[in-house]
């Protein structure tokens, strides 16, 4: 290992080590201290940001070509890291007051967060699986977090199951890709496969089995089953960090390998992500509208929002068009995790125990008894709907964009059509928090607060004010084209 | 001195109401007068600095004023701008907007009583965004303040409407936001194609090829013709008036419908003029059935604010028929025509407003004879209903007779028929408004609820006063609103003379 190696890797090498000894760690921590555990997971993540500060979007290459450090990795490293500080600071009363508050909570959180930033730099298809292992096996357990609760091991277990399956077929694939060019490197594959040239069957089938293994990861329609009954069923906390971390590391996957690595084989995989994506807006969002819970409302909408992630996927086909493809993918990824998280923080703070206070109709009278909470939950609908001034609208504006830009104005037809769709799903809950009366009761705690606040000040600055953010996603999306 | 401030004056007109809402919600539970009074000041001062605005106006040019454009989103080749001004096809509407925002909080004072500091404060940002809408010169920025006006909206209806007041709500933005989806995607096309989402660069280089244009040209129409409403996407707004509070009612029919008709004539006639002549006919067929069919089915009404919100359909079909005749007395009848419906609709729903709060009903047959009881509410409306009606003298004629007489000229609609048939809605007009008129004010007082009502209060007239001398000015001395506007429309219409030459 070279020194250059440590450094580009500090933060994962960091977080990881961290991960550990909190582990051993939390067995001297006494069971009514367990916030001392949170508390020490969120200063290993705000260390390893602390760490990514000084090679922020600079591109290294490291033990031997495996792993890359550039714009891309830096830009999902703080996606990840953000939404895993907010994880635990959504999650840390929400776990006391459901009785199952065990230290090993945050300590398999960091697990999964190191797995998706190595997702982020792999740069090697072995990386790729190793990365997507270190991610899931965490958030298999997480998922059956709950236990005894029936509905929480089944998640756990249908996760587990269909999870472990999907691996299969990215394993197979990347064997079938090893097969036919030698080579599990991504700049090997690049360099092997001539523009023009038909590519060797092999392959083909090799690639369709990653894009079907990552297309449960990201639950794309039709791979998207599982989604609702394990984000229903799990435990809240872990359903809010599990939907926007795993998605983000499986589309950072999916981004790399494609526009990176497979640019000469668009033809291949662009109308498969194309209708993919198209299919997965419009099944998605036509589900939601008849879901009376709010945990399987969000999972569809979950579903959803990988749909239109994926119509940036089918835009880079086209070269000129991919940086910026790639920069609005991140963006709405960005976008979508802060929304998300904030939209389950009022989730968990509404939760009762034995799954009380999980109906739409729950909500009612929300906006009189508990204004800020519902101004909050009232920006996260309207930013995941993609209404200005919030940030879903910006990120929505560029993947449109950017869709546009490649020829693809049908797919961003179904794009805009779904989104009203979505309007009515998402107005529900607006609607039943301030147009019905009721008397609901919401948990009102220190952590919970801030971080619903920062998500929801979050959703609408950036929202007015973009420019930044945007840059910084232009840049990361540059990078991921450089091997 | 006042030239330092020249640039900013537009950003505050558009922001000044912000403060006020935030200062609004900053109050205590249960401050209900503060909030009325901060509301009442806030759009006050910002009547106030709109008429800065017209101070600092140079009736000569044509071209946008007191412009502030500043660099807002760079990326990737994409230039996004802060970019407002003003020019005479916007200039009346702000002014209708920052008017009518005051006297709709003055009628709040006591038809409010619910949550009153979230209403001012949806109020005032619902003023933020109209004021934007007509002043952003930039795609992005106008998309951003033209959707956000749905928000606002949809809770005040929401919250403080009838008792379909959800289902309107939900209704009125699913229908709006199904146009927009379709404009959003025509922005994005026009912007990347030419490489700018300023609406003066691309005005100036013209040159879309005529295939596009005609798509384009429809995706923004179907965003602006459901606002209008044109006949037949107005199903939205029978129930949005019907369920919407008084105040929100003044400002939907006196502000957001315009926010359609101003669409047409700031977006579709100069960035698509080959495909807005060709269009022209088209449009004006519809307009003309809007005419007729919203006054007939007006005739048909026994709710007093569905009488009003229909007539709206009327008359926003002679607003249409103006644009489109694309000649100079059309566009400028148009235009006054849309601040005309704003005064007279407006004014028409503050008087339903008040005479629901003493009866709690709207049904024409619940009243009769109700000028022997209050003589002075009879008198206003009166005056209200002639002018909505077009009775010379009043604004509404000077309007009406401008379109019809553009459109009777129009090359580009190519018929008399009909701007013929659209006269026929100023009769039409003339039977609904004096049925209605009659059936509740005159004759005897033979229901005893009647026989008790107040009249007018002070704060009632204060809210009416201004719409009414406005409907005098405009009706007997039409020529300053002209002058305002004419030098920006003979531009617009020069651009378009020159694009028709071209189409032959």
């Amino acid at each position: 290992m070279t020194a250059q190696d440590l450094s580009a890797t500090l933060p994962l090498l960091l977080l990881t080590g961290w991960a550990c000894v909190l582990m051993l760690l939390d067995a001297f921590i006494p069971a009514e201290r367990k916030d001392l555990t949170a508390g020490l997971a969120a200063l290993g993540i705000v260390v390893a940001l602390g760490a990514l500060a000084p090679r922020f979007g600079q591109t290294t290459e490291a033990f031997g070509g495996m792993l890359v450090v550039d714009g891309f990795a830096s830009f999902l490293d703080v996606v990840f890291l953000g939404s895993g500080l907010l994880g635990i600071a959504l999650a840390y009363d929400y776990l006391k007051r459901m009785g199952i508050e065990r230290g090993e909570y945050y300590s398999l959180l960091l697990f999964s967060i190191c797995g998706m930033m190595l997702m982020g730099r792999a740069a090697d298809l072995i990386i790729v699986f190793l990365a997507l292992e270190l991610l899931s096996i965490p958030l298999y357990v997480l998922s059956g977090f709950a236990v005894p609760r029936l509905e929480s091991e089944e998640a756990a277990l249908k996760y587990f199951l269909l999870g472990a399956f999907a691996t299969g077929f990215v394993v197979y694939g990347i064997a079938l890709t090893y097969g036919a060019l030698g080579s599990t490197r991504m700049e090997a594959i690049l360099a092997t496969v001539r523009p023009g040239a038909t590519p060797p069957g092999l392959l083909l089938v090799g690639m369709g089995l990653i894009l079907i293994g990552f297309g449960f990861k990201v639950a794309a329609v039709p791979f998207h089953m599982w989604t609702p009954d394990v984000y229903q069923g799990a435990p809240s906390s872990v359903t809010a960090f599990m939907s926007v971390g795993a998605k983000a590391g499986g589309f950072a996957a999916l981004l790399r390998l494609l526009i990176s690595a497979l640019p000469d084989l668009a033809v291949a995989w662009a109308p498969a992500a194309a209708w993919i994506s198209a299919l997965t807006m419009v099944w998605a969002n036509f589900a939601a509208i008849a879901q009376p819970n709010v945990k399987r409302m969000l999972a569809y909408s979950s579903i959803a929002h990988a749909g239109y992630i994926l119509m940036a996927l089918a835009a880079s086909a086209s070269s000129e068009v991919a940086p910026q493809a790639a920069s609005a993918a991140l963006f709405y990824l960005a976008a979508y995790a802060v929304t998300n998280l904030g939209a389950w923080g009022v989730v968990l703070s509404m939760e009762k125990q034995e799954g009380a206070g999980l109906s739409i109709d729950d909500y009612a009278g929300l906006g009189q008894r508990r204004p800020g909470l519902a101004l909050a939950m009232t920006a996260f609908m309207l930013s995941l709907t993609g209404v200005p001034p919030t940030i879903g609208f910006v990120g929505k504006f560029f993947l449109f964009g950017a869709a546009i830009q490649a020829g693809l104005v049908w797919l961003a037809l179904i794009g805009v059509i779904t989104s009203l769709v979505s309007a009515y799903y998402y107005l529900r809950v607006v609607v039943v928090m301030y147009m019905r009366p009721g008397e609901p009761e919401a948990r009102s705690e220190r952590w919970l607060s801030a971080g619903l606040g920062l998500a929801a000040l979050a959703t609408v600055v950036f929202g007015i004010l973009p420019g930044p953010l945007l840059a910084l996603a232009e840049r990361a999306g540059l990078m991921a084209l450089v091997p | 001195m006042m030239n330092t401030m020249d640039p900013l004056l537009l950003s505050l007109v558009t922001f000044f109401p912000v403060v006020g809402a935030v200062l609004v919600l900053a109050l205590p539970r249960g401050g209900k007068n503060s909030a009325r009074w901060i509301g009442l000041g806030a759009s006050g001062l910002t009547f106030f600095v709109s008429l800065i605005v017209l101070a600092r106006f140079d009736l000569q040019d044509p071209e946008l004023q007191l412009v502030t454009r500043l660099p807002w989103i760079r990326v990737a080749g994409w230039t996004i701008e802060y970019h407002l001004g003003i020019d005479g096809l916007s200039l009346l509407l702000v002014l209708l907007t920052t008017l009518l925002t005051p006297i709709s909080i003055l009628s709040t004072w006591t038809a409010v009583e619910d949550r009153v500091r979230e209403f001012i404060a949806f109020f005032l940002l619902l003023e933020t965004g109209m004021v934007g809408v007509f002043l952003a010169q930039d795609l992005f920025l106008f998309y951003v303040f033209w959707e956000f006006t749905l928000v606002p909206m949809y809770f005040l209806i929401g919250i403080w409407g009838g008792p379909r007041r959800i289902y309107a709500a939900l209704k009125f933005f699913l229908y709006t936001m199904a146009g927009s989806i379709l404009m959003l995607l025509a922005i994005l096309w026009l912007a990347l194609e030419a490489g700018t989402f300023s609406v003066p660069d691309l005005a100036a280089q013209s040159g879309i090829p005529p295939q596009a244009q005609t798509w384009l040209f429809l995706a923004f129409a179907a965003a602006f013709a459901i606002k209008v409403p044109m006949w037949p996407l107005h199903s939205w707004l029978p129930d949005a008036h019907v369920e919407a509070p008084t105040a929100g009612s003044v400002i939907l029919a006196g502000v957001l419908l315009k926010m359609g008709t101003y669409g047409f004539l700031r977006f579709n006639l100069p960035l698509f003029p080959e495909a807005s002549i060709r269009f022209a006919p088209w449009i004006a067929l519809l307009a003309v059935i809007g005419i007729l069919y919203g006054a007939a089915v007006s005739y048909a009404q026994r709710d007093v604010k569905k009488l009003v919100a229909f007539s709206s359909v009327s008359h926003l079909g002679f607003v249409m028929l103006g644009l489109f005749a694309l000649n100079p007395q059309g566009i400028q009848g148009g235009i006054l025509q849309m601040v005309n419906h704003g005064l007279s609709t407006g004014a028409l729903f503050l008087i339903v407003g008040m005479i629901y709060e003493r009866r709690h009903t709207r049904e024409i047959d619940a009243f009769g004879g109700l000028w022997k009881v209050m003589p002075v509410f009879a008198a206003l409306t009166l005056i209200v209903t002639l002018s909505s009606m077009g009775l010379p003298g009043l604004n509404g004629f000077v309007g009406e007779f401008t379109i019809l007489l553009g459109a009777f000229g129009s090359q580009a609609i190519g018929s008399g028929w009909y701007a013929g048939l659209a006269a026929l809605g100023v009769i039409l007009a003339a039977i609904y408004m004096l049925h209605m008129f009659q059936k509740m004010f005159l004759g005897p007082t033979d229901k005893r609820e009647n026989q008790m009502l107040k009249d007018l209060n002070a704060r009632e007239v204060i809210t009416l006063i201004p719409l009414i001398l406005l409907i005098f000015w405009i009706g007997l001395y039409p020529k300053p609103f002209f002058d305002l506007m004419a030098p920006s429309v003979d531009r617009l219409v020069a651009a378009l003379q020159s694009a028709s030459l071209a189409l032959r």
